[in-house]
C-alpha cells in the first residue's frame, strides 16, 4: 500500500477516496481471500500461492490478489470470491491455485468442483449470493468485509469509508449525533442491549473536562467470535464509530480494549490506528475540524469477568480486574475517576452505517424494541458453521435450519445456547421463536453478545451446565462470597450428578443455591451465573432425573455412567470403527461382527461416531449395574 | 501495568521473579501488589514454558464437538496436567477458554499454528518433537 499522505481538510478526504476507488477500478479482475477462521486454515499459505502463481504470469496489472475480510461461511474456508464476476470457490488449496488463474482469471471458466453444491438440491451455485447460507442473511455489516483489504485504509475509502466520521464532524453538533443514534434504536450488542444513544447522552452530560471512550473487544463469551471477526476484517470500521462516539460525547482519549487470545485482531486494529494517524484521521486537529482525539490499544490478559465495564477500567488502570459497585457508573465516575463510555465492538461497527444512511433508515430493521441486525457465531453440531448476520425478529429455525443448513448429519436437534455463560438453553419447542432482546429473556436466556451453539440428541444438558460452571467458577474473580463459594458448589454437585454420584435432594439444593447466586452477587457475572442451571433445569429436568435415579446418561457423554457396545446382529463387519479406535481396542475381521474390549476402552466415542450402520450403541456402565 | 508484565512475558517466555522485583521497584508498587496482578489473569506464567506451546480451546463450541477428551488424551500422551510442562522440557500444554475459531473446533494450536477439527488419532503427531504434524491446520 502507497503510504497515506495527511489529509488536512475534506477535500483531501474526497481526493483520496477518488483515488482509491480509481487505483481499485484499474484492475480487470480481484480475487479476495476470506481471512479470519480461513487464516486459522491456512488462508495465508493460499493468499502467497496466489501471488506467486499471478507474478509467475505477469498478471500483476490486471488481477488484484488480496486477503480480505471474513466471508462468514468458516466450515468452508478458506474462500475464494472473484470480482467482478462474484464467483465463489470454497475449500480452496494452494494447489488449486494455478488452475483458478488459467480458467477463472483468464479464460472466465468456472470450476465445478470448487463450488458449493447444495446438500438438499444438489443444485451448483457459482455465486455467493446464491448459496443458501447467505441468500437468507441481512449483511450489514459483514457483507463489506469481503470489499476490503483490514490492512489497507485505501480499500476502506474505497467503499466510502470515514464518510460517516466526516459527516459527523463538518454538518452535524454531537447533539445531533447522539439523537441520530437514538432515532436508529440501535441497543448495545455486548450482551446487556442498553439504548446507545441513551448511554452517549448520559455521558455527554455528566461534568467533566476530559472524558474517556472504551472499546471493549474483550470477547470472553466461549464459542462467539463476531467480534474477533469484525475486528480482523474491518477495523476501521469499528475505529470510524469509535471516533464518531468520542466526539458525540466529547472526549478526547480512548481505547481499544482486546483479547490476548486474538493475534491477528490486535495487529489489525493497531495497522488502522497507525493508518489513520498517518492520514490525520486521529490526533489533533482532525481534518482541520478542531476536534481532537487519540487512541490507545489495550491487550487483555485472559480474565473472562474483565469484559465487565468496571473490571475492564481496574485492569486498563492496571489493577486486578475486579468489579466494583455501581453506582457510580462509568458514564459519570470511570476510568480515573473521569467519565467513560464502553461500547462493544459490534455497536461501534453499526455507528458508521446510521451516520451515512440515517437512524431512520437502521430502524426498519429488527422487531418494535430491537433494531437492525445481529451477527450470530453460529457453531456447534450444526452443518454450515460460520457467522450469520440476520435482521433481528429471525427465528430459531431461519437461522440453524435455512442458513445453518441443519443439524450435522441430520441427528436430531435437541437445544440451542445463547448469552454465553450467562445465557440458557433453548429446546426444540421454541424453535419458531422471533429473536430479540426480550423473548430471549422470556425464554430464560439472552442475546449476549451472540454466540449461538448448536446441540443435537448426543449433548448431554447436564454435562453442558457443568461445563459452563466450571467456567464461572474459574472465572469468579473471588470477590463476592456467593459468586466465588456458589459457582463452587454448583459445580460439584454437577460434577457428582455427571459421574453417577447424583442424589434426589440435589435439584432443589441446585435450584435454591442458582437463586441465591443470582441475588446476592454484585456483578453481572455472578448475577446471572444461575442461568446455565436454571435454564436447563427448566427444560431438561427429566435428563437431569435420569442421571439421578437411573444413572443414565442418554446422550452418551458421562463417561462413568456408559459403556459401548456393538450390536452383532446390526454390525455388517466394516472395520469403521476398528479403523477409528485410537486405543487399538476393537477386534474383528473384515465382514465379521466386531467386538470392544472394555478394558482398554477409553470411552471417546469416535467408534459410536464413525459407524454407519448404528451397529455401536452405549448402554449403562456394568460398574453402575453392580453397585 | 498489564502491557509492561505482558511484554516481559513475551520475552523470557515467563514472568522471572527477579523481574517482578524490576517492575516494583520502577513503578512504585509493593511486590504483593505487582503479584496480586500478575496471578489475577490466566494469561501470566510463573515457571519457563517448554520450546513448544500447545493450548487446547476448551470454549463452548469446541466442548460439544469433545475438546475435553482431546486435552485429556494430550496431557496423557505427554505425561502433564494443563498448565504444565513435559519432563523433556519439550512440550507444555495450556487450555483456553475460546480462539475464536470455534466454527473448525475442536481447536488446537501449537506454536501459532492452528489445527482444526482435531480428532484424537492426530494427536500423536501433534506431540512429535520434531514440529510438523500430520494434521494440516486446514478445517476440515
Ligand atoms: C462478566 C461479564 C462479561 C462481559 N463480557 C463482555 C465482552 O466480552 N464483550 C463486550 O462487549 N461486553 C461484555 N460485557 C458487557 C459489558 O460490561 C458492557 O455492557 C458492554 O461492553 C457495553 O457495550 P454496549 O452497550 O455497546 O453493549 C460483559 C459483562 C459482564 C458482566
Ligand atoms: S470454542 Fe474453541 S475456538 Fe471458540
Amino acid at each position: 500500500m502507497a503510504k497515506s499522505k495527511k489529509l488536512r481538510s475534506v477535500a483531501d478526504y474526497d481526493r483520496a477516496r477518488k483515488e482509491a476507488s480509481a487505483q481499485r477500478n484499474a484492475y480487470e479482475a480481484r480475487i479476495s481471500i476470506g481471512c479470519t477462521s480461513c487464516s486459522a486454515s491456512d488462508g495465508r499459505a493460499l493468499l502467497e500461492a496466489f501471488q506467486a502463481e499471478v507474478a509467475r504470469r505477469g498478471l500483476q496489472e490486471k488481477v488484484l490478489v488480496r486477503l480480505s475480510g471474513c466471508h462468514g461461511f468458516c466450515a468452508k474456508g478458506p474462500l475464494v470470491v472473484f470480482v467482478p464476476h462474484r464467483i465463489c470457490y470454497l475449500k480452496v488449496k494452494p494447489s488449486d491455485v494455478p488452475e483458478i488463474i488459467e480458467e477463472t482469471a483468464l479464460k472466465n471458466n468456472v470450476i465445478d468442483r470448487l463450488v458449493y453444491r447444495d446438500p438438499k438440491t444438489g443444485q451448483k451455485c457459482q455465486l455467493e449470493s446464491q448459496i443458501p447460507f447467505y441468500k437468507r442473511q441481512l449483511r450489514l455489516i459483514m457483507d463489506y468485509n469481503k470489499r476490503l483489504d483490514p490492512r489497507d485504509i485505501g480499500s476502506y475509502f474505497a467503499i466510502d469509508g470515514y464518510e460517516g466520521l466526516i459527516k459527523a464532524l463538518t454538518r452535524m453538533e454531537p447533539e445531533d449525533v447522539i439523537l441520530e443514534v437514538k432515532n436508529s434504536g440501535l441497543r448495545g450488542r455486548g450482551g446487556a442491549g442498553f439504548p446507545t444513544g441513551f448511554k452517549w447522552e448520559f455521558c455527554r452530560k455528566a461534568k467533566g473536562s476530559s472524558k474517556f471512550i472504551i472499546c471493549n473487544a474483550d470477547e470472553g463469551d466461549p464459542g462467539a467470535y463476531m467480534d474477533r471477526s469484525v475486528m480482523e476484517s474491518n477495523p476501521h470500521s469499528v475505529l470510524e464509530g469509535l471516533i464518531i462516539g468520542a466526539y458525540a460525547i466529547g472526549a478526547d482519549e480512548g481505547y481499544v480494549y482486546i483479547r490476548n487470545e486474538y493475534p491477528i485482531a490486535v495487529e489489525h486494529i493497531k495497522l488502522a490506528i497507525a493508518q489513520a494517524y498517518e492520514a490525520g484521521l486521529l490526533g489533533k486537529d482532525i481534518l482541520g475540524t478542531g476536534f481532537s482525539f487519540d487512541v490507545h490499544v489495550e491487550r487483555g490478559a485472559g480474565a473472562f469477568v474483565c469484559g465487565e465495564e468496571t473490571a475492564l477500567i481496574a485492569s486498563i488502570e492496571g489493577r486486578r480486574g475486579e468489579p466494583r459497585q455501581r453506582p457510580p457508573f462509568p458514564a459519570t465516575k470511570g476510568l480515573y475517576n473521569k467519565p467513560t463510555n464502553i461500547n462493544n465492538v459490534e455497536t461501534l461497527a453499526n455507528i458508521p452505517l446510521i451516520l451515512t444512511r440515517g437512524g431512520s433508515w437502521y430502524s426498519h430493521f429488527g422487531t418494535r424494541n430491537s433494531k437492525g441486525t445481529k451477527i450470530f457465531s453460529l457453531v456447534g453440531k450444526v452443518r454450515n458453521t460460520g457467522l450469520v448476520e440476520v435482521a433481528m425478529g429471525s427465528t430459531f429455525r431461519e437461522i440453524i435450519y435455512d442458513i445453518g443448513g441443519g443439524i450435522q448429519d441430520d441427528r436430531p436437534f435437541k437445544a440451542v445456547q445463547t448469552g454465553g455463560p450467562s445465557g440458557g438453553c433453548v429446546p426444540a419447542e421454541h424453535l419458531d421463536q422471533a429473536i430479540d432482546y426480550e423473548s430471549l429473556s422470556k425464554l430464560g436466556t439472552i442475546m449476549g453478545s451472540g454466540g449461538m451453539i448448536v446441540m443435537d440428541d448426543r449433548t448431554c444438558m447436564v454435562d453442558v451446565a457443568r461445563y459452563f460452571m466450571s467456567f464461572l467458577r474459574n472465572e469468579s474473580c473471588g470477590k463476592c462470597l456467593t459468586c466465588r463459594e456458589g459457582t463452587q458448589r454448583l459445580w460439584e454437585i454437577l460434577d457428582d450428578i455427571c459421574e453417577g454420584r447424583g442424589k434426589p435432594g440435589h435439584l432443589p439444593l441446585m435450584e435454591d443455591l442458582a437463586h441465591c447466586v443470582k441475588d446476592a452477587s454484585l456483578c453481572g457475572l455472578g448475577q446471572t451465573a444461575g442461568n446455565p442451571v436454571l435454564s436447563t433445569l427448566r427444560y431438561f429436568r427429566d435428563e437431569y432425573e435420569e442421571h439421578i435415579s437411573e444413572k443414565r446418561c442418554r446422550a452418551g457423554v458421562c463417561k462413568p455412567l456408559i459403556e459401548y457396545r456393538v450390536v452383532a446382529e446390526k454390525c455388517v463387519g466394516c472395520l469403521l470403527c476398528k479403523k477409528a479406535c485410537p486405543q487399538d481396542a476393537i477386534t474383528g475381521e473384515l465382514k465379521q461382527a466386531h467386538v470392544i474390549d472394555g478394558e482398554r476402552c477409553i470411552k471417546c466415542g469416535l467408534c459410536y461416531a464413525a459407524c454407519k450402520s448404528d451397529a455401536v450403541e452405549h448402554v449403562k456402565s456394568r460398574d453402575l449395574c453392580h453397585a | 501495568m498489564i502491557s509492561l508484565l505482558q511484554d516481559i512475558q513475551e520475552a523470557f517466555g515467563y514472568l522471572p521473579e527477579a523481574a517482578l522485583k524490576v517492575v516494583s521497584e520502577r513503578t512504585g508498587r509493593p511486590l504483593v501488589d505487582v503479584y496480586g496482578v500478575a496471578t489475577f489473569y490466566k494469561l501470566f506464567r510463573f515457571k519457563p514454558r517448554g520450546r513448544q506451546l500447545l493450548s487446547v480451546c476448551l470454549g463452548t463450541a469446541c466442548h460439544v464437538r469433545g475438546s475435553a477428551q482431546v486435552a485429556e488424551e494430550l496431557g496423557k500422551k505427554l505425561g502433564v496436567k494443563p498448565g504444565e510442562t513435559s519432563a523433556d522440557g519439550e512440550f507444555t500444554l495450556e487450555t483456553v477458554n475460546c480462539l475464536g475459531c470455534c466454527a473448525i473446533g475442536p481447536v488446537v494450536v501449537k506454536e501459532g499454528r492452528y489445527h482444526g477439527q482435531v480428532t484424537l488419532k492426530e494427536l500423536g503427531g501433534l506431540v512429535k518433537k520434531d514440529g510438523s504434524a500430520n494434521g494440516d491446520g486446514r478445517a476440515g
